[in-house]
């Protein structure tokens, strides 16, 4: 079995309203060095293959399909071997 | 005219576009998200509401419920379709439409009567009004900020495809009068065939009595109009 850890990111030219106020508060709890925090999405699967680039191909597909919106958002994920 | 509305799992403004083209006198009927057949519409509506509880993304996981290959098939025929909402969350989502909506810039739900301006009279849905006027339409919306890259941002301007923009009462745009961020005050844009539109605020809220505003109903009578006169 191979795990996959996507993670799915704002592209940089898209402003991260989120991150902007996580940046805020953490100014405001007294993080002042604290710059440019960007908010994102981490996805976990489990992939019945053994093959890492077939897996690479599966998760690359599924992430141009569904879990990544291409005007905004890019993705990278990882693959790696978990139980037998 | 012949309306279908879809209604997705968590859609909870079919009801109301229904009822609006209803009192209207027109032939209204509801198409489950499970069904195959629109029931040829003259306009199809993909309502407001919560598809798929916003998962992952609002109107990502539409795209999988089996009426929407025969969206695709009625926009490929040149169809109307009126996406309000979350309907222009899952036209964008389905590529029928460019551009993806965001999260609002406050981060927070906005429910409140707006004013939009009409940017453009050449679609079915501002058939015949005024460009300029501002159209008092409520939203409800915690993702509607619209975003495109700079590239599609200028083939909208160049074409003509941005139909409503945000603004004040006197049709004036700025940055206050913007309630979510949305790149360039837009509000509404339509295909390039002009045939299709999403917009995030509601006209069917807006469609006189009870309602405080009776604006919708400018959009709902340009519609017919276009329809009895191009259609």
């Amino acid at each position: 079995m191979l795990k996959a850890r996507i993670f799915v990111q704002l592209k940089p030219s898209v402003l991260d309203p989120q991150g902007k106020a996580v940046t805020n508060s953490l100014h405001s709890l007294g993080y002042t060095s604290v710059t440019d925090t960007r908010v994102s999405k981490y996805i976990e699967m489990n992939l019945c293959e053994t093959d890492e680039a077939k897996a690479a191909e599966i998760v690359n597909s599924i992430c141009d399909k569904l879990l990544a919106n291409p005007n905004t958002e890019h993705y990278e994920y990882s693959i790696e071997k978990v139980g037998d | 005219m012949r309306i279908s509305v879809i209604t997705f799992p968590g859609s909870n403004c079919d009801a109301d576009a229904l009822e609006v083209f209803a009192r209207r006198g027109h032939e209204a009927h509801s198409i489950w998200h499970k069904d195959t057949d629109l029931q040829n519409p003259d306009l199809l509506i993909l309502p407001g509401g919560f598809s798929y509880g916003d998962y992952l993304r609002c109107g990502a996981l539409a795209r999988f419920s089996p009426i929407i290959a025969e969206v695709y098939r009625h926009a490929q025929k040149g169809g109307m379709i009126l996406g309000i909402c979350n309907g222009f969350q899952i036209l964008t989502e389905l590529g029928l439409l460019p551009g993806a909506l965001m999260m609002n810039k406050s981060l927070r739900f906005i429910c409140q009567h707006q004013f939009i301006r009409v940017e453009s009279t050449n679609s079915p849905f501002t058939y015949g009004l005024k460009t300029g006027i501002a159209l008092d339409i409520p939203i409800a919306h915690k993702e509607g900020n619209y975003f495109i890259s700079q590239q599609g941002l200028e083939s909208l301007q160049d074409n003509d495809q941005i139909i409503f923009r945000y603004c004040d009462a006197h049709g004036h745009l700025s940055p206050g009068s913007n309630p979510n961020g949305a790149l360039d005050n837009i509000a509404g844009i339509c295909s390039d065939n002009r045939r299709i539109l999403g917009m995030m605020p509601h006209p069917e809220r807006a469609a006189g009595e009870p309602m405080q505003s009776a604006d919708g109903l400018m959009i709902i009578n340009a519609v017919e109009n276009y329809f009895e006169n191009q259609a």
